[in-house]
């Protein structure tokens, strides 16, 4: 459950950003996760629900939001989304090989966006 | 209002992740970051890899561990240098942790530092703890498929030692395939066939930590 270590630093972010803002209430904050990574959504939204409870963050909804992969092939370097994206098998549409793409996108985690008063 | 943001969740841990890199290239230090399941042997490995060349480098080792401290005392036995992080159940070392600990140490004196991260195959991945390499334990009674099963730990270590192999006469567990889907993964990952009991490959992962340490200070 390293989502539960991934929350408390995104609470920081947030708490800085409202800061900066000089907001008060947040309403929504939108996280980017790549398909690629080792992020359960679930398990995100629960811990930040956790770890915000009576706390001015705690009426905000956690909006996640998946970022699909797309690769340049090993092979031929074409770039293309694969269909059913994972890591051992990614069979290229110009090509056919299946494996070691370089990931162009698919690893993010970022904090996208807030929605504040 | 609208905030835009666009802020790498993980900043705080990766820059400091950054800081440590600076320091360890300031003193020249080789860090190696182990990550494995509980009881694949990492433990065993520091042990071995720490008595056998105990008279060729200096090396220290920090211990995470979610309690207890019987590890770092194993470790300590061989006469290097171990502090032991306690992480109270947390799954994974991350770099303040490391920062932390690493006031425990004379860092001039240090050639190797090895990091015994928690054992756990998916949340010490995500975690850049400062490191030159990650690198992948594993023992042959777990399986072959591990690294169907957490290919990102797998694609983003530098070498996979294969550990227990005097077990392989009673286990089924196909080095081969292990080794090919490491590889897909990583096309040019060592991979070392250990056994910390007979002693069997630990040549060979000698020589590759000697390898990583001279072009380190190069
Ligand atoms: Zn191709």
């Amino acid at each position: 459950m390293h989502e539960m270590a991934i929350a408390s630093s995104l609470i920081e972010i947030i708490q800085e950003e409202l800061n900066k803002h000089g907001a008060t209430r947040l309403l929504m904050a939108r996280v980017c996760h790549g398909k690629l990574t080792n992020i359960v959504p679930e398990a995100l939204q629960f811990a930040f629900e956790v770890q915000t409870q009576d706390t001015p963050l705690a009426a905000a909804t956690l909006e996640m939001k998946e970022i699909s992969v797309t690769v340049a092939c090993g092979g031929c370097g074409k770039e293309f989304a694969p269909d059913n994206p994972d890591l051992f098998y990614m069979p290229c549409p110009h090509c056919g090989r299946e494996f070691a793409h370089e990931v162009l996108t698919g690893k993010e985690l970022y904090l996208d966006h807030l929605e504040a008063e | 209002m609208e905030i835009p943001v666009i802020r790498n969740i993980l900043e705080a841990n990766d820059k400091m992740a950054d800081q440590l890199r600076e320091l360890f290239t300031r003193h020249r230090i080789l860090v190696l970051n182990l990550i494995s399941s509980p009881g694949a042997g990492k433990t065993s490995l520091l042990e071995r890899t720490l008595s056998d060349l105990k008279n060729e480098f200096t090396m220290a080792v920090i211990e995470g561990d979610c309690q207890t401290s019987n590890d770092a005392r194993r470790v300590a036995a061989t006469g290097a240098k171990a502090v032991q992080i306690n992480t109270d159940g947390g799954c994974h070392l991350n770099s303040s942790m490391i920062m932390a600990a690493l006031e425990n140490f004379n860092l001039e004196e240090i050639d190797i530092l090895f990091v015994e991260n928690v054992g756990n195959l998916v949340c010490p991945v995500e975690f850049d703890c400062g490191e030159d390499f990650k690198i992948a334990l594993l023992s042959v009674p777990e399986g072959d498929d591990k690294p169907e099963k957490y290919p990102v730990l797998f694609e983003k270590s530098s070498a996979m030692v294969l550990n227990k192999s005097d077990l392989l006469p009673y286990v089924d567990f196909d080095v081969e395939r292990a080794t090919r889907f490491a590889t897909h993964l990583n096309k040019d990952m060592p991979v070392f066939l250990t056994s910390c009991r007979t002693g069997e490959g630990l040549e060979g992962w000698y020589n590759w930590l000697r390898d990583a340490l001279n072009q380190k200070r190069n």
